[in-house]
């Protein structure tokens, strides 16, 4: 792993910047710390910064940036007749890259010489051969073009890989001197110190926003690629939702709207289930209860929310389903199919959102001052009417966001539709009926087979962007309401 | 006062006796109770809930924790097994797990003529569906191992077919098998004849625990032991990644960020973010990791990425919550005798708040823990926990499933013994989970300080 | 209105509209309350004053069980309003704030419309028979707590939405409209204004026709304005109590002395 070694010099090499640096600056005043401006272990940082941080960032930068390079030289060598038909110079890379892996692997493995792998007059049937003979995984696909791809892509790669150790260490040793020869006694190490420890908290900071910058531009990417091969009016105006099963387009229609049904429908039931629940738990909670019942009634509510999301789906699927089947199904009341249905879902997510609901109601609730309670129970107002006519309509805002964070939650749920609501996409009133949602069908496209150039797969990221918009939107407006509720009494 | 004309007071109100409420007042009494007797159902439906979920799971998964084996003495026959008679390893490869399956099915067979069952199954065919489709792997690594055994007779402690296990499960029942291809009443009778002379036995399986996804046809030997080294190597990788990076966030947004637009831009951010569907954090990752940077697709190290721009959130909110906690003076003294802000952050404030940082730590920990959707996208799905990593290398990159993850792949399977495995999984997901709760409140009871 | 009404003040009527006897307060270990006995008079304005953290407050809760809503409070004694018993087990605490109302330290409107604000006393209680008759309770209400030409063409804006004088007349119109016999003024004054605070001494003076008042106040002035019987209370002690005059100008009591020529409080 040469990498690793890579790593390893050049930390070896910052460690001796620190040792140097601390030594330099204790020599240049005389061997008294108490002469210089900071204490000798920031010299030492000093240099150990100068040197790391340049190396190691050069080191990752170039990583990142080299197959970008590599790729796009190669894909020019590539003549656009050898893409054959239907297929796309992405899927050709793809095939340039594992071939690439396999001579290496076969080199690595002994079973080739490098030589013979790197042989520009290599046949590619016979190259084929020995690649499978060493037990390399390579399709029957491997053209001569794509042989000398692959071959131009390994040798690219070493030269860059062989540049870029050098580069690296060529820096690291620049660093090392600089912040060695930096220390001398009136040098502020501690604040250059302190400025780079800075600079790397910014940059920690700054990982939320890369997250959200790189959520919103993949996101953004494939969409608009997905809408190069299918018409965004389709997308969210037609009432159907039926992929052909080839993965070439074509045939399929991708419609929202049967997905967006089924996702408010079931989010609806889980709000019916959980709201009411949750939000009179909350007020005997925090009006009612007594500290020890509150003590054992609170946690064991907030059990519920640190159960994993799987453990809902499976409890939907093989414990709600068959009892809502047993009631409803062919041997009961006739409504009901099969197990997943909407309500199977809806009750599975209510359950899982009731301490949600609750804990953020009994906030809001708790945030009403005590003196309009006690303005209320001076007229002599009982307890239910003080909470009904005083508390709940002061506390309303807030709840009303809380139950709008709950309603963001319940549209973004994953495991519990994948596995409770069923992939059948319709648009029906039946609750006891299947339907399927948007993050089901983000699931099902981005799993399957099918590759990701094809509008069956892209069209997840349209939905993945319809699902983020529809989520950001309402915590957004949930949190705009409730910090406004707060900042009322506060 | 200024007012000119002071109404006159309202009639008089009757004075009623404090100790006789009247109508009116019962009937409010009546409308108190009723609305505090809400509140009860609200609370007990809640806790209904709760009890229905963990009767269910301990109710189902605890089969899983227990197998059903054969007890059976095989005679590796030379015939078979090293036809050259050379005992050369070689060789005893080259032979199948088909060259295994009669063996095996005969010494089953001679077991029950042996103890004369009366049984109308007489052929070795027969006895297919009581074995394990794996057994014959079990055994031919034995003998791989030990070639020395050949032509020998040897006990061995096979698994019995899933159908079997069922059967001794009550999974399986009677008036079923006659739809049921795999196995006959025929079997059952076998079976229960076969129980008090020991050689069909259910015990404890370890197995379970420790051992690899099997395909989908041999429920009977899947366990999550593989998947569960796959979410601790994630868990590893969420913790270094995760850890520095949200106390680093932190400590700049709560000791030296600016009051700007920007900052307010990074916290609304930190919020929005901590609301995001687990899911669209899963394309993320497939588009980021994988399509742009090319990272191996279902290794650990991937999925501990995503997980780690997932939990951050969560790690920085109860970070900066504890940071808060710490009171200005501190800060103020460090600064009085001169440190730097710097210093004061990291030699006083941060190991105050370390107690609350770890427990935040830990509660994201199981939050990344029991997460399945975003791992869904990256490939970590399927049949590929099969294999246990060699080396931190290899556990890092190589394909492999997580706990949730194999939960989820059970869960789809049509096989209802797979069923069983995926609420035993969950079993083992929330003794994790509820360990590391524990951990959590016990380290903010043990270090909380009031200020 | 001025302070020379000390002497001139009569008090007309001694019918005894509350009589506590041995009342004993505890917050959990905290003895806040020592063996209090007092007698309070119908039509009277009696003023409670003390140092901070005397029990002022604590003993006028007593009086209309708002104590009941903490639940580390314990009251022991026994206190009559009209000869009854108001810690009998089969008192209603609800039944008892309706006959006893009370105005708080800092105003606390509802988050309502002012209407809906004075309107919810006679709502719950069911005093009025129709629409026009709750309408006519507001008015005569808010009449009562002289804030009616000040709010009579906004009742529907909310009660929050006033200033801090007129929230506190508003939430003394709240008490008001409910019809209590006794009125209970927790330090109604602390949060405001001195034009404001003089508005609302005003009102007091006024409501004396109607109901017995009851007043803690921190400030001795404002007893001696106000009040025709003034009790002083010390560290849960009921110091001395009597005529509003007698104590001011010739207190019997060394503590009540110092606290009067400021050396305590």
């Amino acid at each position: 792993m040469p990498l690793l070694w890579l790593t390893i010099v050049v930390l070896a090499l910052s460690a001796a910047g620190f040792i140097l640096g601390r030594q330099r600056a204790l020599a240049s005043a005389g061997g008294n710390s108490r002469m210089l401006h900071s204490l000798p272990i920031y010299y030492g940082s000093n240099a150990f910064m100068k040197s790391v941080v340049p190396a190691i960032g050069l080191m990752l930068i170039w990583l990142l940036v080299q197959p970008l390079v590599i790729e796009n030289r190669i894909a020019e060598m590539i003549p656009a007749s050898e893409v054959p038909e239907g297929s796309n110079i992405g899927l050709l890379m793809s095939e340039v890259r594992r071939t690439a892996d396999g001579l290496n692997n076969a080199v690595v493995a002994g079973v080739l010489d490098e030589e013979t792998a790197s042989n520009a007059r290599a046949d590619f049937t016979d190259m084929t051969q020995r690649l499978k003979d060493a037990g390399q995984v390579v399709t029957n696909r491997i053209t001569q073009p794509v042989l000398r791809a692959a071959q131009a892509y390994r040798e690219m790669s070493a030269s860059s890989n062989m540049l870029m150790t050098i580069a690296v260490l060529i820096v690291a040793l620049l660093g090392t001197g600089w912040g060695v020869m930096q220390s001398g006694r009136d040098f502020r190490a501690r604040n250059v110190v302190e400025q780079g420890i800075l600079a790397i908290l910014i940059a920690a900071a700054s990982v939320a926003i890369l997250t959200t910058v790189g959520i919103i531009l993949s996101l953004i990417f494939n969409t608009v690629e997905f809408f190069r091969l299918y018409p965004a009016v389709d997308f969210f105006t037609l009432l159907e939702w039926a992929p052909s099963f080839s993965g070439r387009g074509g045939a399929s229609s991708l419609g929202i709207l049967p997905l967006l049904w089924g996702t408010i429908y079931i989010s609806i039931v889980a709000l019916i289930v959980a709201v009411p629940i949750g939000l009179y738990s909350a007020i005997y909670l925090s009006e009612y209860a007594s500290p020890r019942v509150r003590g054992i009634a609170k946690p064991m509510l907030e059990i519920l929310a640190g159960i994993p999301t799987i453990v809902y789906g499976l409890f939907a699927l093989l414990t709600i389903g068959p009892l809502l089947m047993s009631v409803f199904g062919d041997n009961g009341v006739g409504w009901m199919g099969g197990g997943r249905s909407v309500m199977t879902a809806g009750i599975a997510m209510g359950i899982m959102l009731i301490p949600f609901v609750s804990s953020l109601s009994d906030d809001i609730i708790n945030a009403v001052p005590q003196s309009l309670r006690d303005g209320s129970y001076g007229l002599g107002a009982t307890r239910s009417e003080t909470i009904r006519q005083v508390v709940l309509p002061a506390a309303l805002p807030g709840i009303v966001g809380a139950i709008l964070l709950a309603a963001s939650r319940a549209i973004g749920e994953t495991m519990i539709v994948v596995l409770g609501a069923g992939a059948a996409a319709r648009l029906s009133l039946n609750p006891f009926e299947a339907m399927t949602t948007v993050t089901a069908k983000i699931v099902s496209q981005l799993t399957g087979d099918s590759d990701f150039a094809s509008p069956e797969a892209l069209v997840a990221f349209a939905l993945g962007i319809t699902l983020f918009v529809l989520t950001l939107g309402l915590n957004v407006f949930a949190l705009y309401i409730v910090r406004k509720y707060r900042e009322q009494y506060e | 006062m200024t007012e000119a004309s002071m109404p006159a007071p309202s009639a008089p109100r009757q004075r009623v006796s404090l100790t006789a409420p009247d109508a009116r007042t019962q009937k409010r009494k009546a409308a108190e109770a009723r609305f505090r007797m809400y509140g009860v159902a609200g609370i007990a439906t809640g806790i209904f809930f709760l009890i229905v979920l963990l009767v269910s799971i301990v109710g189902s998964g605890t089969g899983a924790f227990q197998q059903t084996f054969l007890n059976v003495s095989v005679y590796l026959d030379p015939a078979k097994l090293d036809k050259n008679g050379n005992r050369d390893p070689a060789d005893i490869r080259k032979v199948s797990t088909f060259g295994y399956t009669p063996l095996i099915q005969d010494a089953l067979l001679k077991q029950v003529q042996d103890n004369g069952i009366e049984t109308p199954l007489e052929k070795r065919g027969d006895m297919k569906a009581m074995i394990s489709a794996s057994a014959a792997a079990q055994v031919r690594d034995v003998v791989i191992d030990n070639p020395d055994l050949i032509g020998e007779t040897v006990d061995f402690r096979i698994l019995a077919s899933s159908r079997v296990d069922g059967y001794l499960k009550d999974r399986v029942k009677r008036e079923d098998v006659a739809r049921d291809k795999n196995i006959d009443a025929e079997h059952l009778d076998l079976v229960d004849a076969l129980i008090p002379l020991g050689v069909v036995k259910k015990t404890f399986n370890m197995d379970f625990i420790t051992g690899a996804d099997a395909s989908e046809s041999r429920a009977e030997a899947a366990g999550i032991g593989v998947s569960m080294i796959g979410s601790f190597f994630m868990m590893l990788v969420v913790l270094v990644l995760a850890l520095p990076i949200g106390v680093a966030a932190s400590i700049y947004l709560e000791e030296f960020a600016p009051k700007n637009r920007i900052t307010d831009l990074i916290e609304v951010n930190i919020a929005n973010l901590a609301a995001v569907p687990s899911i669209v954090f899963g394309i993320l990752g497939l588009s980021v990791f994988i399509q742009f940077m090319h990272l191996p697709q279902s290794a650990p190290l991937v999925g501990g990425m995503v997980l780690t721009l997932m939990t951050l959130p969560t790690i920085i909110i109860s970070t900066r919550a504890s940071l808060k906690a710490v009171p200005p003076s501190i800060r103020d003294a460090a600064l009085g005798v001169g440190a730097s802000k710097m210093q004061s952050v990291f030699h006083h404030v941060l190991p105050l708040a370390a107690p609350g940082i770890l427990t935040g730590t830990i509660i994201g920990l199981a939050q990344a823990l029991g997460e399945t959707a975003p791992l869904l996208l990256i490939g970590m799905v399927g049949f590929i926990a099969s294999n246990a990593p060699d080396s931190i290398a290899s556990g890092l990159l190589d394909p492999n499933s997580a706990m949730p993850a194999q939960i989820y792949e059970w869960a789809k399977r049509a096989d209802p013994a797979y069923y069983e495995r995926a609420w035993g999984g969950i079993i083992i997901l929330l003794i994790f989970l509820i360990t590391m709760n524990t951990i959590a409140v016990i380290l903010r009871r043990r270090f909380e300080r009031r200020w | 209105m001025n302070d020379m009404r000390i002497l001139e003040r009569d008090v007309d009527t001694n019918t005894i509209k509350i009589a506590a006897r041995g009342v004993q307060v505890y917050y959990g270990d905290n003895h806040a309350i020592k063996d209090v006995d007092v007698d309070i008079q119908d039509k009277t304005v009696t003023a409670f004053i003390g140092p901070s953290g005397c029990g002022k407050s604590t003993f006028l809760r007593c009086l209309n069980r708002m104590n009941d809503t903490i639940d580390v409070c314990r009251v022991e004694g026994d206190i009559r309003i009209d000869a009854e018993d108001i810690y009998d087990k089969k008192v209603d605490p609800v039944q008892l704030r309706a006959k006893v109302g009370m105005v708080f330290q800092k105003p606390n409107p509802f988050p309502k419309s002012i209407y809906d604000n004075v309107a919810y006393g006679p709502r719950i209680h069911g005093l009025a028979q129709s629409k026009s008759d709750l309408d006519d309770i507001v008015e005569s209400a808010l009449r009562r707590a002289a804030i009616w030409d000040e709010v009579k063409d906004r009742l529907t804006a909310a009660g929050t939405g006033l200033s801090g004088g007129q929230q506190q007349r508003l939430c003394i119109a709240r008490a008001v409209a409910t019809e209590p016999e006794v009125l209970l003024m927790d330090e109604p004054c602390s949060a405001l204004d001195p034009i404001a605070t003089a508005q609302v001494e005003e009102l007091i003076d006024e409501l004396r026709q109607s109901y017995s008042v009851v007043i803690v106040t921190h400030s001795m002035q404002q007893a001696a304005r106000v009040s025709q019987k003034t009790a002083f209370f010390h560290l849960g002690n009921l110091v001395e109590y009597g005529e509003t005059g007698t104590i001011f100008t010739n207190p019997e009591d060394p503590r009540t002395e110092s606290y009067i020529t400021g050396r305590i409080g």
